[in-house]
């Protein structure tokens, strides 16, 4: 659909806007919006933005609040905490989480952090907000597709909620719930009905996934405004068009790995499953592979953690430019470093899988190709830091978090060469390493990203700014804690201490890091009660913000701050406006900025 | 009550906090945007190089703190290697570690806003780049080229002497099946399986299986490589050997195979570490339910005499079932047998 036909179906509103939005702030009333069509089921990206993003916003906090429970068990194994009772009920008798409930709370950490929070909350809040407002289109190309590309996440998040509830608990297998022990029930509680709404509501996500990420990718092809070539786009767009290819390519992978599991489980197949004795007897199951299905978990696995991780590395180029005053450096390599992570990010998904038993010789082409990436991945480090050299920082609470997504990006990243090389993994597998180095690439730094972006575009959303003190105080102390917390894990890793255990104070190897675990701990209580600040900044500064006075706060380049503060559905009152030059004019010939708007000075070259 | 009391300490700790940053709001609303942000500037630059500075302390007081609580020197001549590897990596990527965070929070510090000082427009430089394109990518080569050979030594077919031993995972620990006189394993299949006299389901039909023996340690013998041979009765567990810095998975219906060679026996390791307790332990490394962090055997690690005399003790599996039923009954019906233990030893 061309932005012209887009333009056509929204006639009607955008006219509306132009004449009820002259100029003033205000959010525009048009006589068909009704409460459900502009809340509830909304077809305005930027409604749907804000949907994914509080409901993200609340799943983290479930998700991060699992942590805390199950931080608590490893901190203090022999203590009771009675409150524990009476929030859990049975899954925690006499205030102690019992071993099912830890590997409950686990799996459903992972699952909702990695999926909901990160995919959904992440990609699926700016995907949405910055693709129409920042190539210059009225809305997506299929706005229905998007708004039930939200409804699909929230029936997802219903489902799995549900599963919280069930009287055998939700899934317990791990978020990557390898059969066999999550395809039978016998092997383990969470593998009963809470392993079917678990991947009842994983269908749902990818079906999610796919509505949206085939819109963002035909919306960034087909609705750039007039002079918006590829090369014209700002980084967050092609992070998020890479992101959707990675997640249209990767996510039938992943649901035909859970069919086959449904059909284990309720359909008598061995797809999974071979050669079994569990509970007492004998299973009629031959011929299976366990493996199979980590080769199709994986192949989503890897690339989602690029999926993760894409959206959040093209959110700091923006506004590290931004706030430097300075072009993102090296703009063509920061798109070929995009292109070429997501190349490799389909070729390395056996990393997961060197101790499985794969032959030595393919693991070799992992090993390989897993550490080609650190390639890519380094030119973008380099670029970044030469971004902020010889700039004029501006340290908004988006800047500062930028530049803490590039450390973390820089920790969690290195090792991963550690880990992807197969003679290292041999003994770092499943240790605490690997919940170092993942935690920190891509939980920590994604979630840095996400910051980043919330704390920069939030004025675009509400028309207010986020409280800046509260900002400054969140992002120190995560900085500080999220090093605290998953540094010195590195070490427990070393030691092989295994990840997902219950209690390790009956292992002579491993039990010397029981102070360090409370440490650990304490640090986690306190950096989870700073995100509960961000969240009331957050909630609060929706109503009571300070409001914007200027439709372009940070003084960027970029389309969406050519919008008026409050845009109505088809983001501008008039014309779309035309792009003549690209989007980082910072500080060119003397100028402080120059829009993208402007047309080209007539001795003037382009980048 | 003590729990309420901390609840309402973090609600009074929050209301502070909040009503500080809301007057903060309002004083840089009075002072004026641009005296606000230079302020904001000067206090979070100055922050960002007291994180480097006290985060690189940080680093390196942690190091100080833990670095005897990690492992040892490896118990495996292939843990040698691995640390080897190790080694390596930590030097080459530590080096990157410091320059770069230091460049960050350097440069952030550096080119902080200030009056009448412009960034400078620098949006590409071709030759910069090649040169850090091309300098990762030589590190990595060298990387993979070491990692490789390690990989492909430790990997390789056990060599002709090694003895074997297989251990299998189940929920929630592991049996472990010694040859017996003959160094070879009997034959199994899952149908044969009884928790009370045949917990592998050895073919009693098998001739090979008679003397067999089941043990709940693994005992081996320090200088000779050992061949594990890794399956699992019900789910994917892990066999976890963090001394010797290695792991293999225990995989239902593909068995697995790793091979080492111990360098200290128990005893020695008791010396080395200092701890009198010291035993090596088998961690299950792969999630396989509730009981999966109690999943733990031990191995002991000893002189060839020693481990005769102990072998000299066992009595063979075939036996033990045999004995239970009384003596000359036959062998309980046996289900055809499927050999997944030789295909798995030909196989390789």
């Amino acid at each position: 659909m061309s932005n012209e036909a887009t333009l056509h179906s929204h006639h009607e509103v955008t006219h509306g806007a132009a004449a009820h939005d002259h100029g003033n702030g205000h959010d525009e009333h048009h006589h068909e919006d009704s409460f459900i069509s502009k809340y509830v089921f909304s077809m305005d990206h930027k409604m749907i933005a804000k949907q994914f993003l509080i409901t993200g916003i609340i799943w983290a906090i479930v998700g991060a609040g699992f942590s805390v429970l199950f931080r608590l068990q490893l901190a203090f194994p022999d203590s009771t905490f009675p409150f524990l009772e009476s929030i859990l009920g049975h899954w925690a008798k006499g205030g102690r989480i019992t071993p099912e409930a830890y590997y409950a709370l686990v799996t459903m950490h992972g699952t909702i952090l990695v999926f909901f929070v990160l995919t959904a909350g992440l990609s699926g809040t700016f995907s949405n907000l910055l693709i129409p407002l920042q190539v210059g289109a009225r809305d997506m190309a299929s706005p229905f597709m998007n708004m039930l590309s939200y409804w699909f996440f929230f029936m997802a998040s219903v489902v799995m909620t549900c599963s919280l509830f069930v009287q055998t608990g939700p899934a317990s297998g791990g978020w990557t719930s390898y059969p066999p022990l999550s395809a039978l029930g016998d092997a383990s509680i969470g593998s009963k009905i809470g392993m079917d709404l678990w991947l009842t509501s994983m269908a749902l996500f990818v079906v999610s996934q796919l509505l949206g990420g085939l819109n963002y990718i035909s919306t960034i092809l087909n609705m750039r405004t007039k002079g918006m070539s590829m090369t014209k786009l700002p980084l967050t767009i092609w992070s998020f068009f890479f992101t959707a290819i990675l997640g249209v390519l990767s996510f039938p992978v992943l649901l035909s790995g859970f069919i086959l599991l449904l059909f284990d489980r309720h359909a008598g197949t061995s797809f999974y499953l071979s050669e079994l004795f569990v509970a007492g007897k004998a299973l009629s199951n031959e011929g299976g592979s366990a493996i199979l299905y980590q080769h199709l978990f994986w192949f989503l696995g890897h690339p989602e953690v690029y999926i993760i991780i894409l959206p959040a590395m093209g959110m700091v180029s923006e506004v590290l430019a931004i706030n430097s005053r300075k072009p993102i450096f090296g703009y063509l390599a920061m798109i070929g470093s995009l292109f070429a992570i997501a190349i490799l990010a389909f070729l390395v998904w056996a990393h997961h899988m060197f101790v499985t038993g794969l032959n030595p010789f393919l693991g070799a082409f992992f090993v390989l190709l897993t550490l080609l990436i650190a390639v890519p991945s380094a030119i973008k480090v380099f670029n970044w830091l030469t971004t902020i050299w010889k700039g004029s920082i501006r340290f908004t609470p988006g800047a500062l978090f930028s530049i803490g997504f590039v450390s973390t990006f820089i920790s969690g990243g290195l090792t991963g060469i550690w880990l992807g090389n197969s003679s290292i993994d041999i003994h770092l597998h499943d240790t605490y390493f690997v919940i170092a180095h993942f935690h920190i690439v891509m939980g920590v730094s994604a979630f840095f990203g996400m910051f980043a972006g919330i704390y920069h575009w939030f004025p675009k959303l509400y028309g207010r700014y986020l409280n800046g003190t509260l900002g400054y105080i969140h992002f120190w102390i995560t900085l500080v804690g999220a090093y605290c917390i998953f540094w010195p894990m590195h070490y427990e890793g070393m030691a092989g201490m295994p990840r997902r255990y219950y209690d390790y104070s009956n292992w002579e190897s491993f039990k010397q890091f029981a102070e360090l675990n409370k440490f650990i701990s304490i640090v986690v209580f306190i950096v989870f009660a700073t995100q509960l600040l961000f969240v009331f900044n957050f909630f609060y500064s929706i109503f009571k913000g300070r409001k914007l006075t200027t439709t372009n706060p940070w003084d960027a380049t970029t389309l969406e701050w050519t919008t008026p503060i409050h845009p109505g559905h088809g983001n501008w009152p008039g014309e779309i406006p035309e792009v003549h030059r690209w989007a980082y004019d910072y500080s060119k010939d003397g100028k402080d900025f120059i829009p993208q708007t402007v047309p080209l000075g007539p001795d003037e070259t382009a980048h | 009550m003590s729990g309420f009391l901390a609840v309402l300490v973090v609600v009074l700790i929050f209301i502070v906090i909040f009503q500080i940053a809301k007057a903060s709001e309002y004083v840089s609303i009075l002072k004026g945007e641009k005296k606000a942000r230079q302020q904001n500037n000067r206090i979070n630059g100055f922050l960002l190089i007291a994180f480097l500075v006290l985060g690189l302390i940080g680093v390196y007081y942690c190091n100080e703190l833990l670095k005897g609580k990690i492992l040892g020197e490896a118990a495996s001549e292939q843990g040698d290697s691995i640390d080897n590897m190790i080694m390596w990596t930590l030097v080459i990527t530590g080096v990157v570690f410091v320059i770069t965070q230091i460049l960050l929070f350097w440069f952030a510090f550096k080119y902080q806003e200030k009056e009448g000082q412009a960034a400078f427009y620098f949006p590409h430089n071709n030759k910069l780049e090649v040169i850090w394109t091309v300098i990762p990518a030589i590190a990595l080569t060298i990387l993979v080229a070491i990692g490789l050979r390690h990989w492909f030594a430790i990997t390789s077919e056990a060599p002709k002497d090694a003895m074997v031993v297989e251990i299998t995972g189940k929920q929630f620990n592991w049996l472990i099946r010694y040859p017996g006189k003959d160094g070879q394993l009997g034959s199994k299949f899952f149908k044969n399986i009884n928790d009370a006299t045949n917990p592998v389901g050895q073919d009693w039909d098998d001739n090979l299986n008679k003397d067999d023996f089941m043990a709940t340690e693994m005992h081996l013998v320090v200088g000779k490589p050992v061949k594990l041979i890794i399956g699992s009765r019900d789910v994917v567990h892990d066999v976890g050997l963090s001394h010797f810095r290695l792991k293999m998975d225990a995989v239902p219906g593909i068995p697995t195979t790793l091979w080492f060679t111990p360098k200290f026996t128990t005893t020695q390791m008791k010396d080395k570490t200092g701890n009198p307790d010291f035993v090596y332990e088998i961690s299950c490394d792969q999630m396989c339910g509730a009981g999966h962090y109690s999943m733990k055997a031990n191995i002991v690690v000893e002189s060839q005499q020693e481990f005769d005399a102990w072998v000299a003790k066992q009595k063979s599996q075939y036996g033990l079932a045999h004995e239970a039923q009384g003596s000359g009954a036959p062998a309980q019906p046996v289900a055809p047998a499927k050999d997944s233990t030789q295909k798995a030893v030909a196989a390789l």
